[in-house]
Formats: C-alpha cells, structure tokens, sequence
C-alpha cells in the first residue's frame, strides 16, 4: 500500500498563536478602552500607542507561559518587525485609497480626450478634461528622457569602465546633485532660459530641469548595474583581442540592458510628479501643445494641473488628474519590475 | 635557456630551433603594487606543444599566465619585467597592440563565462565581431569551432538559444569554442577544469589533445593526473615561504613526474606538500 503524500511547508504558523495573537490584541484594545475611559487619558494617537503598547507586553507574558527568556524575547522582536513592516506599508495604502476614492467619480472619457481650453474656470468639473495636461507630461518627460539617456549611460560608463583620474569627484558631483531641491533646478532654468536669453516659458524649458533632477538617478542607478556585470566577462571580451570600447558597446551594456531600462524608469518616476520647477518653466496653458511647438509655447503637466485646478477650488478635477498622475507612475514603475524579472529570469 | 633545461631529456626537443618556439618568457618578473610575486620566470614553448604549468596555490602560475597575453596589466597596480616573445616579436613592444596581441593568445578561464546577452552562435562569433573581423561563412566558423570543442552534436539544434541556458562544462566547451573561433596560435588555460565534474573534465582533455594539434597550449591546473594527462612538457612553480614564485623545474611531463631532478618537485608530484 503506498502512503499518499501531501506536501506541505513546515513551520507555517500554528492556528494556536494565530488565534492567541487575535485574542491578545482584543485585549488590548479593551485594556485600553477602560484605561481611557476611566482615567484622564485622552486622544487618538495616544490610544494607539498604548494599545500597542498594552499588545506587546500581554503577548510577552502569554509567550513567556510556554516559553524560556530567550525563546519570548525573540517572538517580541518579530512581531515588532512585522508590525512595523505592516505600518510603513500603510500610508502608501492611505494615500492611493483616498486618491483613487476621491479621483474615480471625476473620470470620465472626456478626461483624457477633452481639454480645458474655454472651459469657463467655475464650470462643473466634468466639463472639459485634461489631455493637454497628460499631453504635456508626456512630452516633457520624453524630451527629458532624450536628454538624460545618453548622458547618464555615458557617466556611468566613465565611473564603472574608464575610472579615470576624475572618477571620485565625478561621483561626488552626481551625488551632490542628486540632492538639488527641485525649485532650484527651476530656477536655474528660469533664469538661464526662460529670461535670461528670453526664451519664454515652454515645454521644452520644463523638459531641461527635469533632466537636471533625472540625471543623477539614471546615472547612479545604471552605475550599480554595470558593477552588477561580472568583471570575468570583461576579461573574456578583452582575452578576445577586442578594444575596450567594443567590450563595453558589445559586451558589458547588452549584458546590464535590462538594469538600464529599470534606471530610466525609476528616473522617470522621480520626475514624472515634479511640480515645483513647472511653474516656472512650463507655466500652464489650456491647449494641447505639440512636440514641435513645446520649444516655444507655455504647456500643461498633470501635476500643474492638479496645483492649478486647486488654487481654483476644482477639487474633484485635481483630484482625478492625481488618480492619473499615481497611475502613470505605478505603470512605469510596474514595467521596471517586470522587465528586470525578465532579465533574472534570463 | 640554461637555467630551465634539465639533464636527461632526449625524448622532448627541450631546446627546439628558435623558429619551433611560439612564445618566450625572458626574465619575467610580477608584482602587484609592491609585492613581488614573480621572479626572473624563463620558460620556452614549443609551438604545438601542450605545457602544464602545476605548483602550490599562490606560487604566481596564474599570474605568468596572465603576462603571456597582457592581461596581468589589467589588474590595478600590476606591473612586471622581463619580456615576452611572441613568434620572436616582444609583445610589450610597440610593434604590437595588447589587442593584437590578445587576439593571437587567446584565453580559457577557471570560470566559465559565455556571454550572457548572447546566444551560442553569437558567443563563438563574439571574437570577430569584438575584433571588427569579418567572416564570409560564419555558419562553417560556427561549426569548426564548436565541433573542436567537441560541442556540436549536443548544441547543433539549439545555436540560438543564451549560451547560459548551457550546463557549466559545455559552457566551458562554448568559451573553448569562441577562443578557437578567432583562430589563436597558443590558447592559455587557467584551471579551466576546476568547476566541472569529471564527464565535462574529460572531454575538455579530450578537446586539448585535438587542437593541440593546431594551436600550442599552456595549461594551469591543479590536478596532477590531469597535467600527466594532456601535457607534453610541465613547469613547476613554487614559492618559498615570502619569496615570490619562481620555476623550480621543466622537463617532460614524464621526467617530471616519474624522476624529477628537485627534491621539491618529487615532493609536490607526490602530493607531500601543496
């Protein structure tokens, strides 16, 4: 006769501590309770620290029942850990919840093909949309990618390949960079671009400090994935005879493709929802603006629109463009994941 | 050439007529920063022969291995003296490009490393298309080399699949595929046995007894039975306690093996030390 084998995971938790868990926690929510209403205690947060305050010790003494010291110190400090992991979760899921709550009834079709040109500003806000803002974003971003994408491959390349005598205060000077408050890249561009050579407020100028913002994240991030190709395929290349520009065009940047896509993406998701540099830089305007004519004219982006509609009071168009913004960046940030899955998978 | 030739060796042209040589070592000595760990290395090789390099770990084989094709420069404060003569050409002297030079001395690793963006038929041709050479039949190229390192018949359904979907010693046979496929004159081996399993040890030996017979061949191992195996003459290397390497015998790898004239080598073939 053969036994029937079941697989199962060894050391999954015990239905027993799952149940104490919940039954501590009731308790301590009680405790609590009485605590507040029959002492002076007072206050949301206060409750909720010494809920969980209260938790975590009657956990400790219930443990410490079947458990030696050691044994109840250690399962504290991991429901510490799971509890903390669980809250730092927790406000990402406050924020998209009310974004997507408060968003959803504001999307319509007419968001993304209609525009606010000669929507009167007092107007129901399902009344005219904003393509010109997702319009602008777009083409900013692009133009901005365009820029930043060669020049953030070509410093890393410097910092990981060449290492010449330049490479620490090359690194310094990125990283430094990195740390420039995004008003201030608007700024700059304001007074190099938009005024000094009058150039005027345009797409293009909001393109330019948003590249200013990307290129230390593209140029960092694709700087850890090229330490990530392994030197011995270097050597291999080089053994072959092969010059080292070849070894890097050939060998080491198709190998780190995939890290590179994920460094432009993230670079992107760091900008995409910019909006200090906008306003002085791109401005607003209520039309579509074309790539071509983005050099010249005033244009729109999803997060100056979302501070425009706000100043406005058009609460519910605001937010529905932030329900927009959060998921063009959940997009990209999606198709970062999948593509260096992809890569691992390779 | 005195100091490496060895009494009694009638049997292998130890002292072969300069135009038998492929490469020379002439008083190579290596240091990383300060530290010397290489000395006044001479050693001859015969063209088309297979050398055993065999010695303790870090009695510097690697390292003079590494100076036969200028890849001991690559490494951050590596420097050596001494010359190399490759085909009577020093090649650290300015008639020739370190690429140049690594194009005619190819290289098989400890590690196996196709190239992970590649598919198998792009990890053979990968040495011309680094090297900016052409070939006018890359399908017959493809099957040349592969067939050399005795790879073809378990990859010839599969050329355009990654070269890392291979198990680790026919990725080992691809690299062997993709030094051969650039058509070296001496292919250097570094341990390249080291992470295979005895089925894949073998037909890596196997694959060097084939293309000895066009190509010359200096090997690093650490398998005494693999060095008598493959080699037609063996170096042994050993370092004193903070002395830097240096090459205590040559000979035929039989002589070197059944009746070594140093105390130390008997010492080392016997595995009493090392």
């Amino acid at each position: 006769m053969t036994v029937a084998l079941r697989p199962r995971r060894p050391r999954s938790l015990r239905p027993s501590d799952a149940l104490r868990s919940v039954g501590v926690f009731g308790a301590a929510i009680v405790v609590t309770l009485l605590a507040f209403l029959f002492t002076p205690l007072d206050g949301g947060l206060g409750f909720v620290v010494i809920a969980f305050a209260v938790f975590l010790a009657l956990e400790y003494a219930m443990v410490r029942q079947t458990m030696d010291r050691k044994h109840a110190i250690d399962h504290l400090v991991s429901t510490l850990v799971y509890i903390c992991a669980v809250l730092t979760a927790l406000p990402l899921v406050l924020i998209v919840g009310t974004v997507v709550v408060k968003g959803l009834p504001g999307l319509s079709l007419n968001f993304f093909t209609k525009t606010l040109e000669g929507v009167d500003p007092s107007a129901s806000s399902t009344v005219g949309g904003a393509l010109h803002a997702i319009t602008g974003t777009l083409t900013q971003v692009g133009f901005a990618v365009i820029v930043t994408v060669p020049f953030g491959i070509l410093t890393a390349v410097y910092l990981t390949e060449i290492e010449g005598r330049f490479t620490g205060i090359v690194r310094l000077l990125v990283d430094a960079m990195s740390g420039i408050p995004s008003i201030v890249a608007g700024l700059f561009v304001y007074a190099i671009w938009v005024i000094g050579p009058g150039h005027g407020f345009s797409g293009f100028a909001a393109s330019l400090a948003l590249s200013i913002l990307m290129l230390p994240t593209v140029a960092r991030t694709t700087e850890e994935m090229l330490k990530l190709v392994d030197p011995s395929l270097r050597e291999a290349s080089l053994a072959l005879g092969s010059p080292q520009w070849r070894t890097v065009g050939q060998v080491v940047l198709p190998t780190a493709r995939a890290g590179i896509v994920t460094a432009v993406i993230l670079g992107v998701a760091r900008v995409a929802g910019e909006t200090a540099p906008l306003l002085m830089t791109a401005f607003g305007n209520d039309k579509v603006i074309s790539p071509a004519a983005a050099f010249h004219e005033p244009q729109s982006a999803l997060p100056l629109f979302i501070f425009q509609q706000l100043a406005q009071d058009q609460r519910e168009r605001a937010w529905t463009a932030a329900l927009a913004l959060i998921g063009l960046v959940l997009l990209l940030f999606m198709l970062a994941r999948l593509v260096s899955r992809k890569a691992r998978a390779r | 050439m005195t100091a490496v030739m060895q009494p009694g060796m009638d049997h292998v042209d130890l002292a072969p007529a300069d135009a038998d040589i492929a490469l020379r070592a002439i008083g190579v000595s290596c240091w990383f920063g300060k530290r010397k760990v290489l000395e006044g290395v001479d050693l001859a090789i015969a063209r088309h022969s297979v050398v055993a390099l065999i010695g303790p770990s870090g009695c510097g084989k690697s390292t003079f291995l590494r100076t036969l094709n200028r890849m001991h420069e690559l490494v951050p404060g590596a420097s050596l003296a001494g010359s190399v003569e490759l085909d009577g050409t020093d090649i650290y002297g300015s008639e020739l490009r370190p690429s140049e030079v690594r194009k005619r001395v190819g290289m098989v690793f400890q590690k196996p490393n196709p190239f992970p963006a590649m598919t198998i038929r792009e990890n053979v041709l990968a040495g011309l298309k680094l090297t900016g050479s052409k070939t006018s039949e890359p399908n017959e190229l493809v099957e040349w080399a592969l067939t050399r390192a005795s790879l073809w018949t378990e990859v010839r359904d599969r050329l355009d699949t990654p070269g890392g979907s291979l198990s680790g010693g026919q990725q080992q046979r691809l690299c062997i595929a993709r030094s051969l496929a650039i058509k070296p004159d001496v292919l250097l081996m570094d341990e390249p046995c080291s992470a295979l399993d005895p089925t894949s040890t073998r037909r890596v030996e196997e694959t060097i007894g084939e293309v000895s017979e066009e190509v010359t061949i200096v090997i690093v191992t650490h398998n005494m039975q693999q060095a008598q195996r493959v080699s037609d003459t063996c170096a042994f290397f050993l370092a004193e306690e903070n002395q830097p390497g240096r090459i205590v015998e040559f000979g035929a790898t039989e002589q070197v093996f059944s009746n070594p004239v140093d105390p130390r080598t008997n010492d080392y073939v016997n595995g009493r030390f090392g």
